[in-house]
């Protein structure tokens, strides 16, 4: 197991590489940052000095060898706008984006775990209809009309909720979070339904699939002949077999709200990274881009790498090795 | 109802009603990001909205950009090279330090220090050549040749303490140098999220009503108008087009706008031989520029009904240009009217250029970055089609545009462009924009299409060599009329600026399109 641990993290340093190329070289083509942020009336010696100033003025290669100088020893280049380091700017605003990110897999847990089970256990009942039916509302609605709903009816109707924004943050055990104060989770609730509204579509038609699928397999039969309960036979017999795709799904799924929050980010307003990622595209913000997207790419192969141990520790069966073997 | 019920009842209510602000807290919603408190780092809006709020300028500037008293009481040229400025005294900063001479003496040493700005103030106190200390509330600026504007171009510059001369940034944006004279004392900072302010209860000047103060960044429009109607903010900048006529007609909003000081117009390319966008009606490349042709200038011109863009797009809420800057602003007149909506004198026009046939052309506008750019350029497709002028229109989003449209590369053939003036007065945009671009002078840098006129350019120098305000104003008013009638550009209409807010309130609107926490206060 360790070999296979480190070959896959050779692997993403070779991703990593080859992402920071197409981006810095990409995010290039663009356009010139220059003209972005210069103040309109700037005239041409205050743009050649913001040009210098910003380290522009060197040939593209020589720049990028700078970076990867840096990089190397973890600098991933100041922010053009900001100017702060990329990758403290990034930190500033992930937990903002995990708050949300957790909230939203544990609503999709919560809610899609028991409702998916619910439908596959009693798929003819009108309750088992009436979860499919909606689970279909959740894939066909899109996010952005969600939250705007979402928006005019609990927070311009009927004034429950704030329309947008991160709550205040407290201190516990040395973690910073609104997570821990009651105005932080009254902002955060719309954000994570709406981030979550998809991922409960999808799980509850993964965990129906699996529990009907499950069900009637001779092992299941056996159980009721021995006289289990239906209480073990669901929550240990069931659950354990249709658990290895709903880890799966999970995982990516977390990697997705972290990497990509940007629609629900921007409706809501939420100070994390999604947003900084699109204002940073917009104004060429080439270091940030680079170091968001180095960022993000991490997180989404050490999640990977995650879901690929728990694998193995959930079914006995599969051991992590290489194919070639 | 019993009395747990009602206590039951009370709780619920509390936990669900939005907080509900004090009656001196006051939130505000803008459109623009802000990226740093250091009022030298980053000349952009949302920037210098917040540094107006904690430091104060030499020179300020009211609504309409009008130069009036800051922390100098009274300035004047003692001779051609030399302006004299008396400084107020008895100012303090928020640490309870007095603001003196050195002060101003360390903000203009910081200026052009500040590392890594993108976009700096060195412009503004370049002009400066010594700074002679008579007092310490007399100080005398020594200027290498004649500088008309320098008050204009203080009026942008925030004086930080000689404390912060060597202040970093980041020294800023975490709190311990920003320390102003402002009105408002710096609080707190999350980057491109939110600042907060509190009222410097010793401010010099008239005192804001708001104790509290929070600027909120919401660049979605959608986003920021619901955060209005929720309350959650009691003011909002940038009122989205879509949502004016609800705000208009809601019974718990009101209203307020002003002409900016941001001219939306066409820059055309009169200076290669061949441009790249344009051909004739067949698609064949033309011999000549037509584009260098004053006629077809004049012609396109003509060919641009200003009153429906301004109708149908903007609903009301733009005005129909024919110069630089609105009415009102130094320099500006009302003789300036925009060219008559005229499709048989804009065929005329080109008939008489050697073109009855038409031309077939591309035109370029940015997707973003100004208020419904996008429709406005592809309204104005159709309407050159019209006036026998075969027209396509690409836009594109403005990471992209601002490359293209710009030198080195110059793409296209005519653009459409936004300018706002600084300065509030006609100098910023003819030097800018409409003189032949000359680095020594600093002169037109935002000049895309190239435009060049020697006597235009003979009379902007004599502009920027004249200190009498009067004789200044009719030379700008001169320049304007050679502009204008050569086509040097070709002026579409002036944004207005515009803020929503709860009813019982009223913002005095900025012509800068700042919004100022002082200047928004309760009705009667």
């Amino acid at each position: 197991m360790t070999a296979y641990v480190i070959r896959r993290l050779l692997q993403a340093a070779l991703v990593l590489f080859v992402m920071s190329l197409l981006v810095f070289f990409g995010v290039y083509l663009i356009g010139d940052p220059v003209e972005i942020f210069v103040a309109a009336d700037a005239d041409q010696v205050e743009r050649a000095r913001a040009i210098a100033a910003l380290g522009l003025d060197k040939p593209i290669w020589e720049q990028y060898t700078s970076f990867v100088q840096g990089a190397l020893g973890g600098d991933f280049g100041r922010s053009f706008v900001f100017g702060l380091p990329a990758v403290t700017l990034i930190l500033q605003r992930l937990p903002a984006t995990l708050e949300l990110a957790f909230a939203a897999v544990f609503l999709t847990v919560v809610i899609g775990l028991p409702l998916g089970l619910w439908a596959g256990l009693r798929p003819d009942g009108f309750a088992g209809r009436t979860i499919l039916a909606g689970s279909i509302l959740g894939f066909s609605l899109p996010t952005f009309w969600v939250g705007i709903m979402l928006i005019l009816v609990f927070a311009v109707q009927l004034g429950w909720l704030p329309s947008n924004g991160r709550g205040p943050v407290a201190e516990f055990l040395g973690i910073k979070s609104s997570l821990f104060t009651v105005d932080g989770w009254r902002h955060l609730i719309l954000p994570a339904i709406n981030l979550a509204l998809l991922n409960i579509a999808l799980m509850i038609r993964l965990v129906r699939a699996g529990v009907r699928e499950v069900l009637p397999l001779d092992y299941i039969r056996f159980a009721r002949a021995k006289g289990l309960s239906w209480g073990r036979i669901v929550g240990v017999h069931v659950m354990k077999n249709i658990m290895l795709p709903v880890v799966t799904v999970l995982g990516l799924e977390l990697g997705a709200v972290i990497a990509f929050a940007v629609v629900t980010e921007s409706i809501f307003n939420w100070p994390g990274m999604g947003k900084l990622i699109i204002d940073s595209i917009q104004r060429l913000d080439r270091p940030v881009v680079v170091a968001y997207l180095m960022v993000t790419v991490a997180i989404v192969i050490f999640i990977n790498l995650v879901v690929d141990v728990v694998y193995s520790l959930l079914d006995p069966r599969i051991r992590l090795k290489d194919l070639d073997h | 109802m019993s009395s747990r019920l009602r206590r039951l009842a009370l709780g619920l209510t509390v936990a669900f009603l939005p907080f509900a602000a004090a009656a001196q807290d006051l939130a505000i919603g803008l459109a623009g990001s802000i990226t740093s408190i250091d009022p030298h780092y980053h000349n952009v809006g949302p920037n210098n909205t917040i540094a107006a709020h904690i430091f104060d300028r030499l020179v300020d500037q009211d609504e309409q950009q009008r130069l009036k008293p800051g922390l100098a009481v009274s300035w004047k040229a003692i001779d051609d090279t030399t302006w004299e400025f008396k400084l107020r005294p008895g100012v303090t900063f928020h640490d309870g330090t007095p603001f003196g001479a050195a002060d101003v003496v360390a903000t203009f040493k910081r200026v052009p220090w500040v590392p890594n700005s993108p976009s700096s103030f060195s412009a503004s106190v370049r002009p400066i050549a010594e700074i002679v200390v008579v007092d310490d509330l007399t100080l005398h600026f020594k200027t290498q040749k004649p500088a008309p504007l320098l008050p204009n171009d203080l009026a942008s510059v925030n004086i930080t303490s000689r404390k912060a001369v060597e202040a970093p940034t980041a020294e800023f944006n975490s709190g311990p140098a920003a320390i102003g004279t402002g009105p408002y004392k710096f609080v707190s900072f999350q980057a491109g999220d939110r600042v907060v302010l509190a009222r410097n209860d010793a401010y010099w000047g008239a005192k804001p009503h708001w104790a509290n103060v929070v600027v909120r960044v919401m660049p979605n429009n959608a986003t920021r108008t619901a955060a209005l109607l929720s309350g959650d903010v009691q003011i909002i900048d940038a009122v989205p087009s879509v949502d004016l006529a609800a705000i208009k007609k809601s019974p718990t909003l009101s209203m307020a706008s002003i002409t900016s000081n941001r001219l939306i117009y066409l820059h055309l390319d009169s200076f290669r031989d061949e441009t790249p966008m344009v051909t004739d009606k067949a698609g064949q490349p033309l011999k000549a520029n037509p584009l260098k042709d004053p006629r077809v200038r004049a012609a396109l011109s003509h060919a641009i009904n200003r009153k429906a863009i301004v109708d149908r797009i903007f609903e009301g809420e733009a005005i129909a240009a024919g110069g630089f800057l609105p009415e009102g602003f130094f320099g500006a007149s009302s003789k300036f009217q925009p060219d008559a909506y005229d499709v048989e004198l804009a065929k005329k026009l080109l008939a008489e250029a050697g073109f009855p046939n038409g031309l077939a052309m591309t035109i370029h506008g940015p997707s973003d970055r100004y208020p419904n750019a996008d429709k406005v350029i592809q309204a104005i497709g159709p309407m050159f089609t019209r006036a026998g002028i075969e027209t396509k229109v690409q836009t594109q989003p403005w990471s992209t545009y601002a490359t293209q449209s710009a030198g080195p590369t110059y793409a296209f053939s005519v653009m459409l462009v936004g300018w706002g003036s600084g300065t509030g007065e006609v100098s910023s945009p003819l030097r800018s924009l409409v003189a032949t671009p000359n680095k020594d002078k600093g002169w037109g840098a935002s000049n895309r299409g190239r435009y060049s006129n020697p006597k235009l350019d003979a009379a902007i120098d004599e502009i920027m060599a004249t200190i009498d305000d009067k004789k200044r104003e009719q030379l700008l008013q001169d320049a304007t009329a050679m502009a204008m009638q050569d086509h040097a550009i070709i002026p579409l209409f002036y944004n207005v600026n515009s803020w929503a807010m709860k009813k019982g309130l009223t913002y005095a609107p900025r012509a800068d399109e700042y919004t100022y926490a002082m200047t928004v206060k309760p009705a009667g």
